[in-house]
């Protein structure tokens, strides 16, 4: 169960994440596009999930048990390579319905002080 | 882009997702969760077999929006996982996206999107706002 007392807490990467041609290439390709010159839409996610994980894993979710409920993007442009991401993930709500937790996170992905996508997860933590 | 008009229905399109594409997608993602590849873990946590990412979908969904508006000009983009994609093996599963204009304003639109695979709504108030 997630420690509430993480809730409406910023917590920031260390590291940057840089983002690659070959990344916004190889994760166009898969969904069939052949612009390459800006990410697809869902790209952040890429970045975003591993950080978001790993928060909350580290504040005692069960992450064996997670079920993606939901997903909203803000782009303020698109993601282009050559971006230089510093990742901050707020844990916005946990909440108990039926049995289940259900926590939305938001993460957002700054190029030094400009903010380029904000992206909310809903996760379903299965009973 | 295309002429966009309040209540236009946007052509529909269909995406195969196989298994062949969900490990494409795990390794493009970083999301190399079991239930999305591997069959004997999936049922062993309830599933019916191997399920798509959910944001495999919405990712599809995203290319059927960046077909009608250009991928720079996607500002808002949000969707409900309703039910899970099931991709049995050596099966090509069809994803169908269609979309409907619903709102123009500030020099924007709003898309409702429909995802259906075998007949199933997967995603629930699928939608974009677009710069037009």
């Amino acid at each position: 169960m997630l420690n509430p007392d993480l809730v409406g807490r910023t917590f920031t990467s260390a590291d940057s994440v840089t983002v690659t041609k070959e990344a916004i290439q190889i994760f166009a390709e898969v969904i069939g596009e052949n612009n390459f010159e800006v990410a697809p839409p869902t790209f952040a996610i890429s970045i975003t999930l591993e950080k978001s994980q790993a928060l909350l894993q580290d504040s005692g979710l069960d992450w064996t048990r997670v079920v993606h409920g939901e997903q909203r993007f803000e782009l303020k442009r698109p993601i282009v390579a050559g971006d230089v991401f510093k990742c901050s993930s707020t844990i916005e709500s946990a909440r108990n319905v039926a049995g289940n937790e259900i926590v939305s996170v938001r993460s957002d992905l700054n190029s030094g002080s400009e903010l380029v996508v904000s992206t909310w997860s809903t996760l379903v933590v299965r009973a | 882009m295309m002429q966009l008009e309040i209540g236009q229905e946007l052509a529909s399109k269909t995406f195969t997702i196989n298994r062949k594409l969900l490990v494409a997608y795990a390794n493009a993602s970083g999301d190399q969760n079991p239930i999305h590849q591997d069959e004997t873990f999936a049922k062993s946590v309830g599933l019916p077999d191997v399920i798509a990412h959910g944001m495999l979908t919405m990712a599809l969904a995203g290319k059927y929006l960046s077909d009608i508006a250009g991928s720079q000009n996607l500002v808002e983009f949000s969707a409900k996982f309703i039910k899970p994609v099931v991709v049995p093996a050596d099966v090509d599963v069809s994803l169908v996206i269609s979309g409907k204009v619903t709102e123009i304003a500030n020099g924007t639109a709003k898309i409702e999107l429909l995802a259906i695979c075998n007949e199933i709504k997967v995603l629930g108030v699928a939608k974009g706002l677009i710069k037009l």
